[in-house]
């Protein structure tokens, strides 16, 4: 249960930065995941009202807010055409539509969850965190940083020319995926991004050069089982390592197969 | 305690809360018991509301932060829900009753999305909202029914 002794909707990101110093305040998302837990909250410091809940969109970037919802990453026209509907896909089972509506690219972002299909996504394309202290970061290196009290306050995707899919496997449509899988074709190199190992996502990129002469289904075949090897999967309650590690190979084949057009 | 301003079914509501009274606490204190508490774990949609006609899980969602928005719950919305809700009655997809109201106000939601849904759209849409005995089909045959009575 949480408890709650202060509601602020903070008026600046400096106001939210120093009320966030106090290891007994918390900055609340979605709060979907919060309120799972027990957490006395001295002071929730809500960011509804800085503007943040945009996409915007330029020549070279979309730019994110920390407040925009699931749903809006996955009715945004921009970047689901930018992406070929692979931002739609990891997405689209998260849930329900309602939990969707709540839902905030902050919250999963910033939290790092393993089971984070959002986390996912953008890893395996070309983005950053924009910290309000801490800068722009690529995203791969923040979700290796240790949390602190520092602000997420956008996620940068730049429109760097390239192909993204993805695909996860779940017991059932709205439950957390038992694994999941985003590949990416960035100016002609190749990385997949691997998340819910159950552990949060990581990216193995083809440092054996398995896809350079292009996708066909040997290449597709020893890229798989590439990845597969070379990303650590564990076991919980959902699914063991070793089932993980076999889905691991058979979504990346079918990743590659689908951006090769050849499936 | 801080003062809130909700629009509630039509009905501006200035209250003093707790910070971590949630939505769906304060839209039953008003009456509106349609609005159940399911799984509390974010996943059953029985607390589904409209804010600002978006739906929303008013269990997740602290009353703090609808200050200032309109709600809307089935209670404000019995006109609306009339139109299809005999449909999905006529398959006895209503068994139990106790996710209906949750159903109906997302189909609410559909529907103002997306007048006429595919199958697919339509369990894409309602997965969020799960039922405990009927099943899915009987809601689903009784929306396409309904549906498909617009066109006739």
């Amino acid at each position: 249960m949480v408890t709650i002794q202060k509601y602020v909707k903070v008026l600046s990101l400096d106001e939210a930065y120093e009320l966030n110093q106090n290891k007994n305040n918390c900055i609340i998302g979605g709060m979907l995941w919060l309120k799972m837990g027990n957490k006395n909250i001295s002071t929730a410091i809500d960011l509804c009202n800085l503007g943040l809940d945009t996409i915007e969109e330029s020549d070279d970037e979309f730019s994110i807010g920390a407040m925009v919802t699931l749903r809006q990453l996955e009715n945004h026209a921009g970047l689901n055409s930018f992406t070929n509907d692979a931002i739609r896909s990891s997405v689209k089972d998260i849930v329900g539509v309602q939990f969707r509506n709540m839902a905030t690219v902050g919250g999963s972002i910033w939290s790092r969850f393993g089971f984070s299909d959002v986390l996912t996504m953008f890893m395996a394309m070309d983005s950053y965190v924009q910290l309000y202290k801490g800068g722009l970061i690529p995203l791969k290196d923040f979700a290796k940083m240790d949390y602190d009290k520092d602000i997420l306050v956008r996620l940068i995707v730049k429109k760097t020319p390239g192909k993204y899919i993805y695909k996860a496997s779940r017991a059932q449509r709205t439950d957390f995926p038992v694994i999941a899988c985003a590949l990416s074709m960035i100016n002609g190199k190749y990385q997949l991004a691997v998340g819910a190992r159950p552990n949060k996502a990581v990216l193995t990129i083809d440092a054996d050069n398995i896809l350079a002469g292009g996708i066909n289904e040997e290449s597709a075949k020893a890229f798989a089982r590439f990845a597969a090897d070379n990303t650590p999967a564990f076991s919980n309650s959902r699914a063991s390592g070793e089932y993980r590690t076999h889905l691991i190979e058979v979504l990346t084949y079918r990743c590659l197969m689908e951006m090769g057009g050849l499936e | 305690m801080i003062e809130i301003k909700i629009k509630l079914n039509g009905k501006m509501i200035t209250e003093q809360i707790d910070p971590d009274l949630l939505l769906i606490d304060f839209v039953r204190n008003h009456n509106c018991y349609s609005v159940k508490r399911g799984c509390e774990t974010s996943n059953c949609g029985l607390c589904t509301v409209l804010m600002d006609d978006t739906p929303v899980l008013s269990c997740s969602m602290l009353a703090a932060r609808a200050d200032g928005h309109e709600v809307k719950t089935l209670e404000g919305l019995q006109e609306e829900a009339s139109s299809f809700v005999g449909f999905i009655a006529d398959q006895g997809a209503d068994q139990c009753g106790f996710c209906n109201p949750g159903f109906v106000m997302n189909t609410i939601a559909l529907l103002r999305e997306n007048p006429d849904p595919t199958d697919d759209e339509i369990r894409a849409f309602l997965a969020g909202n799960l039922c405990r005995c009927s099943g899915y089909e009987g809601q689903l045959r009784g929306i396409r029914a309904y549906l498909d009575s617009r066109k006739q």
